[in-house]
């Protein structure tokens, strides 16, 4: 089989087989990813839920990682990253995409995902993951939509039988807004419990919540994903009790960038195309595209590692770390790099 | 004596440069779903020519089919798709098989190679002598500015080969091989691009040439000499398209000085007058990977080029508007042209002959 593919390479040079297979059917494809949507899903009113059976290429995933999920509006593609809400221990991949108001994936998807759609995939990356052998005592810590990596960890481990303590406190603004209601009660176990929290009635996270629901959290590893209003404080907290070791947290809203576009100098050179601007103090993403360009990306926020590019030379800031990268060909993410003086970007 | 800089007022070349822009920002706004269906499909009947070309290779009966599905798919795949696609027409979609930097097409000039000599080198430096190495091709006098040399006398003969081996031209290229035997550049320093040209062409001839000929067994001598065919085919066209796309008579060329500091409306007009269009119907266009717009194909050479036949007349118009030519006419008229034009530039330069054919704006202004 390895040699009968290498033959056809090389007969559909420079092409390759999977330019060919896809006319016949897109999933057919060997070397690219994709998922046909199998099954279609809106558990509320704002989101949509997916599953998908992958291509060929696909090789699983690890609960609690994402992927990147891609989809054609208009002739453009888009890319953003969801992380699958499934156990890794099933074929298939289940996505949960919140539907935001601005976001144009999430909508399009919200209001377009059929049966039978063909979406472009990658393979999983991340490493907001449990480790092994899984730990005797587990604290899962989720709000909104933040619920996808860590409800993929607690149908995994309740897959595996685990027979550990895990507490899942999860919240939402009420009752109707907890995605996934019917499976979490489903996965209730007498070692596996559910804790919900409703922030319309009461207060985001707080000692009193976690004390109640695992008094034994300060043994145990923590897992949190969320928006900023319930990280934040988590992390103050764990942080105040010396426990910031056991915290692993997975960010899916956006860190905050703050740039200094007052005091930006120097020219941003685009090599490939030859173009050239004064620097705006912005991230180069953006500075390339308002010179015209347009570069690959995706999430626009340091996590899909889709707009990579080679700086020739010059210094950036990473506006997520703060770090200075100054070394000649050295690969940066465009979306949250600022050139300091004069750079050269390979694009 | 009307130089380049001088053809239009100031206010006039600003004026023009704003209209070329108006042009380029309306399609810019439009691109979308309906530009990525059209090239999908010609993707399709490319490939699936390509398909029924190698698969009628084994009906003997069917060998002039097999070769002309062949042969278009070939012109399809360098023309409409590849040509085009490398120029950036489709990065905007951010598909990777619809990538410049990512698409390879069914010919021995690797894409890199060629985005470097075509796109930024012929693009950037349309017609200008001694910079736009396709003037000539390193092997031509097409342009009465290039000086005479006994060895020009060959002109036509030369002209001749390179249509039928084309593609290899092409890939031959970027060795930038004059410059080497004038001993401006080292063999050594082609050793990159000499590496590229290899495997490329060494993948391409092992399909065409031993692979589809051994799979169809006995039938290999036939299979070779059809892949043979369509290659030929596609080299013969491809040179008549782009050959007519620059060289007619009338079709002007630049000197480094008249150039210096141009502006944007300058560049414009520079591509305008380097640049001649051939005249044909739709399916036409399409073979030609519509450089039958070659003007506007060189005025926004990274639109998609199902998009000229659009605005051809607005362009048109617009040059009327400023008094400038608009080179174009039926294949057979621009093909004959350059062949004039080859065989006159083979001989020395009299005075009576070059004032005849006044092909620098150092000459005289001809009448619009
Ligand atoms: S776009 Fe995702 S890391 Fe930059």
């Amino acid at each position: 089989m390895g040699k009968l593919a290498s033959l056809a390479e090389a007969l559909l040079t420079p092409h390759g087989m999977d330019r060919y297979l896809e006319l016949v059917d897109p999933m057919l494809v060997r070397r690219d990813l994709r998922g046909v949507v199998t099954a279609v899903r809106r558990q509320t009113t704002d989101t949509v839920t997916l599953t998908l059976r992958p291509s060929r290429a696909w090789r699983g995933f690890t609960a609690g990682q994402y992927v990147r999920l891609t989809v054609d509006i208009d002739g453009v593609r888009r890319t953003r990253c969801y992380s699958p809400t499934g156990s890794q221990h099933h074929d298939g991949l289940e996505l949960t995409v919140k539907a935001d108001p601005q976001g144009l994936v999430s909508r399009h998807l919200h209001t377009h995902a059929r049966p039978g759609l063909v979406l472009g995939l990658s393979q999983p990356d991340g490493t907001f993951t449990l480790p092994h052998p899984r730990p005797e005592r587990l604290v899962l810590i989720s709000g909104g939509s933040g619920i996808t990596p860590v409800l993929s960890m607690l149908r995994t481990l309740a897959d595996e039988g685990h027979d550990g303590e895990v507490v899942f406190l999860h919240y939402a603004n009420s009752a109707d807004d907890v995605l996934h209601r019917d499976e979490l009660a489903a996965l209730e176990r007498p070692n596996l419990r559910v804790v919900l929290g409703y922030t319309d009635d009461g207060e985001y996270f707080s000692l009193e919540h976690l004390k109640t629901a695992a008094p034994w959290y300060d043994t145990a590893e923590s897992y949190l994903c969320g928006p900023k209003q319930l990280m934040d404080p988590v992390r103050e907290l764990y942080a105040a009790e010396g426990l910031s070791e056991r915290l692993h947290t997975e960010e899916f809203t956006p860190p905050e960038l703050t740039f200094d576009t007052g005091s930006a100098t120097g020219q941003v050179r685009f090599a490939h195309s030859g173009r050239e601007v004064e620097n705006s103090g912005r991230p180069l993403l953006e500075q390339a595209e308002t010179a015209g360009l347009r570069p690959e990306h995706g999430c626009r926020m340091g996590i899909c590692f889709s707009c990579t590019q080679v700086k020739t030379r010059g210094t950036v800031r990473n506006a997520k770390s703060g770090e200075l990268l100054s070394e000649e060909n050295e690969e940066i993410q465009l979306c949250i790099s600022v050139p300091v003086g004069d750079v050269e970007i390979n694009c | 004596m009307t130089g380049l800089q001088d053809r239009l007022t100031p206010a006039q070349i600003e004026e023009f440069g704003r209209e070329m822009d108006a042009i380029r920002r309306r399609i810019v706004a439009d691109l979308g779903a309906q530009d990525v269906d059209y090239i999908q499909n010609v993707i399709k009947t490319q490939r699936g020519l390509e398909v029924a070309g190698r698969a009628l290779m084994y009906f003997p009966p069917a060998w002039p089919a097999a070769v002309t599905a062949l042969a278009v798919s070939k012109i399809l795949d360098n023309m409409e798709i590849g040509h085009n696609v490398m120029h950036g027409q489709y990065d905007w979609t951010r598909d990777p098989a619809l990538s410049s930097q990512k698409f390879e097409w069914d010919n021995v000039a690797p894409a890199e190679n060629w985005r470097h000599s075509h796109n930024y080198v012929h693009h950037t430096y349309t017609n200008i002598l001694d910079k736009d190495r396709d003037i000539g091709y390193g092997i031509l006098r097409i342009d009465p500015a290039q000086k005479w040399h006994p060895y020009y006398l060959g002109n036509p003969v030369y002209a001749t080969l390179l249509a039928f081996i084309f593609q290899w031209g092409v890939m031959l290229h970027d060795l930038e091989f004059d410059r080497i035997v004038r001993g401006e550049r080292t063999w050594a320093d082609t050793k990159d691009v000499r590496g590229k040209m290899l495997r490329k062409a060494a993948r391409q001839v092992g399909k065409d040439y031993v692979l589809f000929p051994l799979l169809t067994g006995p039938l290999a001598p036939l299979t070779f000499a059809g892949n043979a065919t369509a290659n030929l085919a596609r080299n013969l066209w491809a040179f008549s398209i782009i050959f007519c796309g620059h060289f007619p008579a009338d079709v002007e060329s630049f000197t480094e000085e008249e150039t210096e500091n141009e502006s944007r409306g300058q560049w414009y007009l520079r591509q305008i007058l380097g640049s001649a269009n051939i005249t044909g119907g739709k399916l036409f266009h399409i073979m030609s990977g519509n450089l039958s717009h070659q003007i506007e194909h060189h005025l926004f050479p990274d639109i998609p080029a199902r998009r000229y036949p659009q605005i051809a007349a607005e362009v048109r118009a617009i040059c009327e508007k400023y008094g400038l030519p608009y080179n174009t006419g039926p294949l057979h008229k621009q093909l004959f042209s350059v062949a004039k034009k080859l065989v006159k530039l083979a001989l020395p330069p009299t005075p009576q002959r070059e004032s005849e054919e006044p092909s620098t704006l150092g000459a005289e202004p001809k009448a619009a």
